[in-house]
């Protein structure tokens, strides 16, 4: 469980987040959504000790953040940040065995090596495994750092919008995938989502910020509905319900 | 097979040493022979010190065209030394053993560099811009207070500091080089240790960070060890502001690799080829005294305007 409390942060006089306290459930796939600028990465950030905390606290499990050394945390979780930097002269194959620098300290073993083999297979990147980083289009260097954090084998999966970039086939895939990895593999997901149909169909958990702090959350099915929906983005949101599955509709 | 470059290199530059030590040897043999292997040492070692800084800065700041020299390391070492002898040369700091005087300056170097770039590559990690305007205007401003500096010290203390502004590769003293050795084996060896860990490094700050490497603490220490790097080559040679951009944008072009384990010896090979290698064309070849320094100077400063131009900052 993540368990964050009291958490409030500033940059200068802006204040970022206002007093977020909340529980992230274990080995579900938590959605974190809210209109952009709400905070959702600056949260993200937060809860994987990327920026120092200001006030309040977040663990992690039994750890707690701020006072974890970073190769325990790396152990514990992985993270994909919104912004992916490109680094050049790196092959996808190079990257994903990143993920292992934790386990490994960059001296591979075989156990590493069947690991990278299947956050190839499992991200549909074979086929550009040996393709560099910078040669690659924008969703398949997303799927890639995805991989990564994958191939890090930790127990929680922090991932800030990685849809952003991936066609059909792929969003829906790297949720399936997201899904099979909670349910077979008892991971815990938190992930930050723009399309609320995906939110619905996929998260067990919702997260909604606004404006720095946090608006409502719960569990999937009750906290998505139009009312709260709606007054989360300002705008009108219905839910449409056809015979398995829930859409969310807001295009007119 | 990248290591293929690495090995080439190697070997042309065995034959440029073996070439630049027998070119037109007749006369007084060991004599020269024992001038020219010193000169050798040195060059090679200015080589690998250039080459070696020039990686690791690149990699620190994230991008392929700012060099240390380039953000004024070589010129802050100057004006520490400078100042040193300005601010202390009447203590007797001036008669003190070469290599006693080496090590503070160093020292000092370290303490500046840390603090002047610890702060600009923390912040502003990406904003290339601004880090080239930065280090254009730390290169003017050290270069300025040292000619400043150099006119008001004493005569017999000016003896220490000139003509170090710009590089020579005439006059190697020997005392200086065994100092500018013992220092850089070790180094050597604790930067060849890190490799693996610069590979991460590489990525950025946060995706380093968050595969659980202490990124700011190493990047401290490497900050000091590309300070005496710089040191070392400065103090030997005098300033190449260009040499690293050469050899880091030839190295790369070679070999498209994010192994540091390559990356690293294959830069130092290729600056002390060449060094070893101008130096022997236009000097004993040509005998063109000190032209060296112009045509790398020349050579590096076209292609930075090239690469500026081309906007091909990554
Ligand atoms: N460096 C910064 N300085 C000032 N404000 C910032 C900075 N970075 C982010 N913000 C502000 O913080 C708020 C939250 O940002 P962020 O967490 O990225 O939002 P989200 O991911 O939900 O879109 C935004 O209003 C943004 O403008
Ligand atoms: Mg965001």
């Amino acid at each position: 469980m993540i368990d964050i409390s009291g958490v409030s942060y500033a940059i200068g006089k802006a204040q970022i987040l206002k007093d977020v306290s909340l529980h992230i459930p274990c080995g579900q796939i938590t959605a974190l959504i809210g209109p952009n600028g709400a905070g959702k990465s600056t949260l993200l950030n937060l809860m994987s000790g990327q920026e120092p905390l200001q006030t309040g606290t977040v663990s992690v499990d039994a750890l707690h953040i701020g006072q974890t050394r970073p190769r325990d945390l790396a152990l514990k979780m992985a993270v994909v940040a919104q912004h992916v930097g490109v680094a050049s002269r790196l092959r996808v194959r190079d990257l994903i065995s990143f993920g292992r620098w934790p386990h490994n300290q960059g001296r591979p073993t075989a156990a590493d090596h069947t690991m990278i083999a299947q956050a190839l297979d499992r991200f549909d990147l074979n086929a550009l495994a040996d393709r560099f980083l910078d040669e690659v289009s924008g969703g398949q260097r997303q799927r890639a750092f995805v991989a990564m954090a994958y191939a890090q084998d930790t127990d929680w999966l922090l991932l800030d919008e990685p849809l952003n970039n991936l066609d059909l086939r792929h969003a829906s895939r790297l949720m399936a995938e997201l899904h099979r990895l909670a349910r077979e593999q008892d991971k815990s997901i938190v992930i930050v989502l723009h399309d609320l149909n995906y939110a619905v169909a996929w998260a067990d958990h919702v997260v909604a910020m606004k404006n720095g702090a946090l608006a409502f959350e719960g569990a999937t099915q009750k906290v998505t509905n139009a009312e709260n929906l709606s007054a989360l983005y300002d705008t009108d949101v219905r839910l449409v319900q056809t015979e398995d599955e829930v859409f969310v509709a807001h295009h007119r | 097979m990248p290591d293929r470059w690495f090995l080439i290199l190697l070997g042309a530059l065995v034959a440029a040493s073996a070439l630049f030590l027998t070119w037109g040897l007749s006369t007084r043999i060991w004599f020269i022979l024992e001038l020219r292997l010193v000169k050798l040492a040195g060059l090679i070692t200015v080589g690998i010190a250039v080459g070696i800084a020039t990686m690791l800065f690149q990699t620190l700041s994230g991008n392929r065209i700012l060099t240390p020299a380039i953000m004024g390391f070589d010129a802050l070492f100057l004006l520490v030394q400078t100042s040193l002898v300005f601010f202390i040369g009447g203590f007797g700091f001036v008669q003190l053993p070469g290599p006693v005087v080496f090590g503070i300056n160093t020292a000092v170097m370290m303490v500046a560099a840390v603090t002047l770039f610890g702060a600009l590559l923390h912040n502003n990690r990406r904003d290339i811009q601004l880090m080239i305007l930065v280090g254009v205007i730390f290169g003017l401003l050290f270069r300025s207070l040292t000619s400043f500096m150099q006119r008001l010290i004493d005569p017999s203390e000016f003896a220490i500091v000139q003509g170090t502004m710009f590089a020579q590769f005439g006059g190697i003293n020997r005392v200086e080089l065994l100092t500018s050795v013992c220092l850089l084996l070790p180094l050597l060896v604790w930067i060849w240790r890190q490799c693996p860990v610069l590979d991460t490094m590489a990525l950025g700050r946060d995706p380093a960070r968050s595969l659980g490497v202490p990124y700011d603490g190493l990047q401290f220490r490497l900050l000091c060890a590309i300070a005496a790097l710089v040191s070392i080559a400065t103090a030997l040679v005098g300033p190449i502001t260009f040499l690293g951009l050469l050899v880091s944008s030839l190295t790369y072009s070679l070999m498209r690799s994010h192994r540091h384990a390559l990356l690293l010896p294959t830069s130092a090979a290729m600056a002390a080829l060449i060094l070893v290698f101008g130096q022997t064309v236009f000097e004993q070849v040509l005998d063109l005294q000190s032209t060296l320094s112009i045509v790398i100077e020349f050579a590096g400063g076209l292609l930075f305007l090239f690469l500026l131009a081309r906007g091909k900052l990554q």
